[in-house]
């Protein structure tokens, strides 16, 4: 009897895991990065060329690196609530200008407002490959030694932050 | 809601292939045997803005930054687990279209020759058990 | 207001399709004449509704109705009318009513080929097909409407995606359609079996030839997917293990197991059950394939717009259905065991061989396919499973199957000997290496190993297949007179066979010995491989109906010699602002040269792909081999008597009143 009953049950084993990845995003890639060490860099800022930002200079508070371009559509979507969060928590918010045109990218800044402590520009991407970008904008949230503790992969919405960013924000900043 | 329905556009538009012109230049090699490297692992890696497409199969921006990042690591003498692992450690383990060889895989890389083995000699106890009734 | 008949043609339908599930399937239990005789005349009314359903959405593409959202999103006035008309099908809510209006097509087949079917047999089987037009069209009507207005009208459309306005979409998705659906007919009769509760094997012998030519069908799908995808694409491929391939590729599999398995059943009334389960089998995963395209579980190219609501529905229909059905199975199966025995060394031994091996197979491609989500499920991250993967163990996990596809053809029914078998055998196992390995060292220089390997495979089916008619004709007097009095189903096998022979060719040369370059070519250029020389004569301009182009024409010679003129565009489609090569291949018998302009570099250069694919058309050669393998078995003088024997007795009722 129970030999008939077996491709009932195997059945069923699929049924569940279809359930299951129903529920999932297909698209959503997690990052390796998590809770490992954030990749150094030293890069040229925004504004001027000759000064440069290393991943030292974000280390000792809890900050947020933001991946962003001129060309990319979504970005401009995402920036205002950029804005509005660093302006209301005076965020640590670090930018990281993905393989742009030097100045396309500052008369975007100055179109649309520049809440970035300051921009590193990554023209060849080199920064971003290290740092597992692939699909603009990106978001990573570091703690105080410079760990990475999450990665956002798209535009933030309003929920998104309120509800995960802001909450693990503070939580490491209590950490030591 | 019109802010989602911007937002899910937004992302077609980025994650979709073909938006930009791309840099096809094709690479050069004086080795042989490095070429015939380069063209074996940009076929086993994953083009992750794509739909399932490798990197040899792209024509995404990321695709050719990274093809070319192979390029370069091939002609620096690294090994192709050293590109590899440098991808992986990047992108995790779905850039990977061979699944690599751990215990999570035991099942994936095993499984299909002990299903096989079993069905066969189950069957052949079968025969051996009904050929012998009357 | 056209649009909105058709959505009500379309509940019209579901109305029919309830009658047709439910009254047939009642007096079927309790003898009620009435109802069965209700089932021939609702599945055609359910048909003529379904059809100007189809007729209609077909109208508001060709007189480009932009009000209805699925015209605007898949269309455009630019869009020739040939591609208007494919672009029916080529997303999500179309290729619905497509899938319904394919599986009505079957279903009225059924009702008009089927007078040797006792009456309560077929009531069952036209209910169950019912059943699965119930649940499709409630799918579409709730959420996925193809007739959904949209407001305000736009201009134009969207355009059909430029990878799709190609001859490929015209026919693949047609084909393949018939082939998956089609197998909803074995399924019914394998339900109906169950339901009646049948210990004869009359049902194997009624769905020997519908489920033939399902399987046709779908090796013609398969094959022009593959074909399609190698021009198209335009970097030579023909198979990339993607999932929504793989969903295909495991009906066809559990498919070849069935229609041997079938054959065993109607012949020596053996393998019952099993050949229940495989119809089962073979139907829910051509429903497990419309399941990973639409649901968005799996990445995929070939995925459509994906929604998970849509999602689970199809999951409830594959529930419903294939749960209801293996739950039947293991109710009723147990009573159906098999009578007659066999000893180990005989046909029987080998068919049922060959569904196992061919279930082994399936398995295979089906771990793959969702072993990343089991991964994921298990919180144990995200992995791929991509080609590398299913090269590697595909080919091992089928090797057995083609060693013993060529003892079995030489076995005899239900006791053979092993020193007769030996006997035949060594010689032709023999010849098969020899000449293989001949073959595979003179011809070629690299991955010799793997190209012998599967050139002895080849031979030996061959050589196997052929001795076997041998021995038919051998010790006839008459040579001629005897060969033709052999059955259709016989030569049907032969030449499928063969057909999965001159695969296996194909599919070994191809894949060890392409040659793909990648290279710079401005006008004048001359580059030279595998003895050809590729000379860019002229990079012109030339606009299309809907897009504009950049066109390379390249002169080839071969030692010398003038062979052919390639052209491949470069086109970018004005209306979604998308590029697209158009490759230029010159076809033959063992090879295909093949071009694919690239991008345009600095100076005057342009990137070219060029490629020399030495017999890879045998791969589609063999897949129309197959299929007309199977067409010849339908074609049967059985059943041929059978219409005969009708035919007398319908003339024979007619002379007596």
């Amino acid at each position: 009897m129970i030999r008939y009953l077996l491709p009932l049950t195997l059945f069923l084993g699929l049924t569940v895991l279809f359930i299951y990845g129903l529920q999932n995003d297909p698209r959503y890639i997690p990052s390796p990065l998590i809770n490992e060490p954030a990749p150094e860099f030293d890069l040229p800022t925004l504004h001027q060329p000759k000064s440069s930002i290393k991943l030292n200079d974000l280390k000792g508070s809890v900050s947020l690196i933001n991946v962003w371009a001129s060309w990319c559509a979504a970005c401009r979507i995402e920036h205002p609530i950029l804005n509005d969060a660093v302006e209301k928590y005076s965020l640590n918010l670090y930018g990281l200008n993905y393989k742009d045109n030097r100045s396309d990218a500052l008369v975007w800044l100055n179109a649309l407002g520049n809440p970035y402590v300051e921009s590193a520009f990554d023209e060849k991407g080199v920064i971003g490959i290290n740092y597992g970008v692939y699909g603009v904008p990106e978001t990573f949230v570091l703690d105080k030694k410079g760990i990475i503790r999450y990665k956002h992969v798209g535009p933030i919405d309003k929920k998104k932050f309120n509800d995960t960013i802001m909450p693990l924000v503070k939580k490491l900043e209590k950490e030591e | 809601m019109k802010i989602k329905y911007t937002i899910i556009l937004a992302l077609f538009v980025i994650f979709s292939p073909n938006i930009s012109y791309s840099n096809d230049e094709p690479v050069r090699f004086n080795d042989d045997h490095q070429e015939k490297r380069y063209y074996k692992l940009i076929e086993e890696v994953r083009c992750l803005v794509c739909q399932n497409q490798s990197l040899a199969d792209s024509n995404a921006p990321l695709a050719q930054d990274l093809r070319e990042q192979i390029f370069q690591m091939i002609k620096s003498k690294k090994t192709n687990n050293e590109i590899l692992d440098f991808l992986v450690h990047r992108y995790g383990d779905f850039v990977l279209y061979r699944p690599p060889l751990k215990k999570d895989t035991w099942l994936l890389w095993f499984g299909p020759f002990l299903i096989l083995t079993i069905a066969i000699i189950s069957t052949f106890f079968f025969i051996k058990k009904q050929a012998s009734n009357k | 207001m056209i649009a909105e008949l058709g959505h009500f043609s379309l509940i019209l339908a579901l109305a029919m399709a309830i009658v047709q599930s439910t009254f047939p399937m009642i007096g079927a239990s309790n003898g009620n004449q009435t109802f069965m005789s209700l089932a021939r005349p609702t599945a055609r009314l359910q048909f003529f509704f379904v059809a100007i359903s189809f007729a209609i959405l077909v109208y508001s593409f060709l007189t480009n109705d932009f009000s209805v959202s699925y015209v605007a999103n898949n269309s455009n006035t630019l869009l020739p009318w040939y591609y208007r008309f494919s672009a029916v099908w080529g997303a999500h809510e179309g290729s619905l009513l497509l899938w319904v209006l394919i599986l009505n097509i079957w279903t009225i087949a059924v009702t008009f080929f089927s007078q040797r079917l006792p009456e309560y047999f077929l009531s069952r089987v036209i209910s169950t097909m019912g059943m699965i037009s119930i649940g499709f069209l409630l799918f579409m009507l709730f959420t996925s409407n193809p007739f959904d207005r949209i407001f305000p009208i736009p201009e134009n459309g969207a355009d059909l995606n430029p990878l799709l306005q190609d001859l490929g979409l015209i026919i693949h998705p047609p084909i393949l359609y018939m082939g998956y659906v089609g197998f909803s007919v074995a399924f019914s009769f394998a339900v109906a079996t169950l339901l009646g509760g049948n210990l004869d094997t009359t049902w194997a012998r009624w769905s020997r030839p519908w489920t033939l030519f399902a399987w046709i069908f779908l090796t013609l799908g398969i094959a022009l997917g593959s074909w399609w995808a190698y021009y198209e694409l335009g970097w030579g491929g023909w198979w990339f293990w993607d999932p929504v391939e793989n969903a295909s590729f495991m009906p066809w599999l559990i498919g070849t197991a069935l229609i041997h398995s079938l054959a065993a059943t109607d012949k020596r009334e053996i393998f019952k059950n099993w050949t229940i389960l495989l119809s089962i089998c073979a139907f829910a995963l051509s429903l497990l394939g419309t399941f990973l395209v639409r649901s968005g579980v799996l990445t995929s190219v070939h995925a459509f717009a994906t929604d998970p609501t849509r999602g689970v529905f199809i999951l409830a229909l594959l529930a419903v259905f294939i749960g209801g059905s293996l739950i039947l199975y293991a109710y009723r199966a147990p009573l159906m065991k098999t009578e007659g025995t066999f000893k180990l060394l005989s046909r029987e031994t080998f068919l049922l061989l060959n569904s196992i091996l061919f279930l082994v197979a399936m398995l295979t491609v089906l771990l793959g396919t969702i072993y990343p989500l089991i991964i994921e499920a298990l919180n144990l991250g995200k992995i791929s499973v991509g080609a590398p993967y299913f090269n590697a163990v595909f080919i091992p996990i089928m090797s057995p199957l083609v060693i013993f596809l060529g003892f079995g053809v030489l076995t005899r029914w239900k006791q053979d000997y092993f020193s007769q078998q030996l006997k035949r055998l060594r010689y032709l196992l023999a010849s098969a290496i020899f000449i293989g390995i001949a073959i595979g060292l003179m011809f070629f220089e690299n991955n010799q190993l793997k190209t012998c390997m599967g050139i002895v495979a080849a031979l030996w089916i061959v050589l196997t297949t052929f001795y076997s008619l041998y021995l038919r004709i051998k010790n006839k007097k008459n040579k001629l007179m005897s060969l033709m009095i052999i059955p259709y189903s016989y030569y049907g096998m032969l030449l499928a066979h063969v057909g999965f022979s001159i695969c296996i060719v194909g599919i070994t040369i191809t894949s060890n010995h392409s040659v793909d370059i990648h290279e710079r070519m401005a006008v004048g250029d001359t580059i030279e491989f595998s003895n050809y020389q590729f000379n860019l004569k002229n990079l012109r301009q030339v606009s299309g109906p809907n897009y504009e182009a950049t066109e390379a024409v390249v002169d080839v010679k071969k030692d010398g010699s003038f062979i052919t003129t390639l052209r491949s565009q470069k086109r970018i489609y004005t209306v979604r602002d998308m590029p697209m090569t158009e490759a230029g291949i010159d076809a033959g018998f063992t090879r295909d040269i093949y071009m694919s302009l690239g991008e345009p570099l600095d100076n005057e250069s342009w990137s070219v792909r060029l490629y020399h694919k030495p017999f890879v058309r045998w791969i589609w050669l063999g897949a129309i081999f197959m299929a007309f393998g199977g067409l010849l078995a339908t074609a049967d003088r059985r059943y041929r008597l059978e219409r005969q024997k009708r035919k007398t007795i319908l003339i024979n009722n007619e002379t007596i009143s």
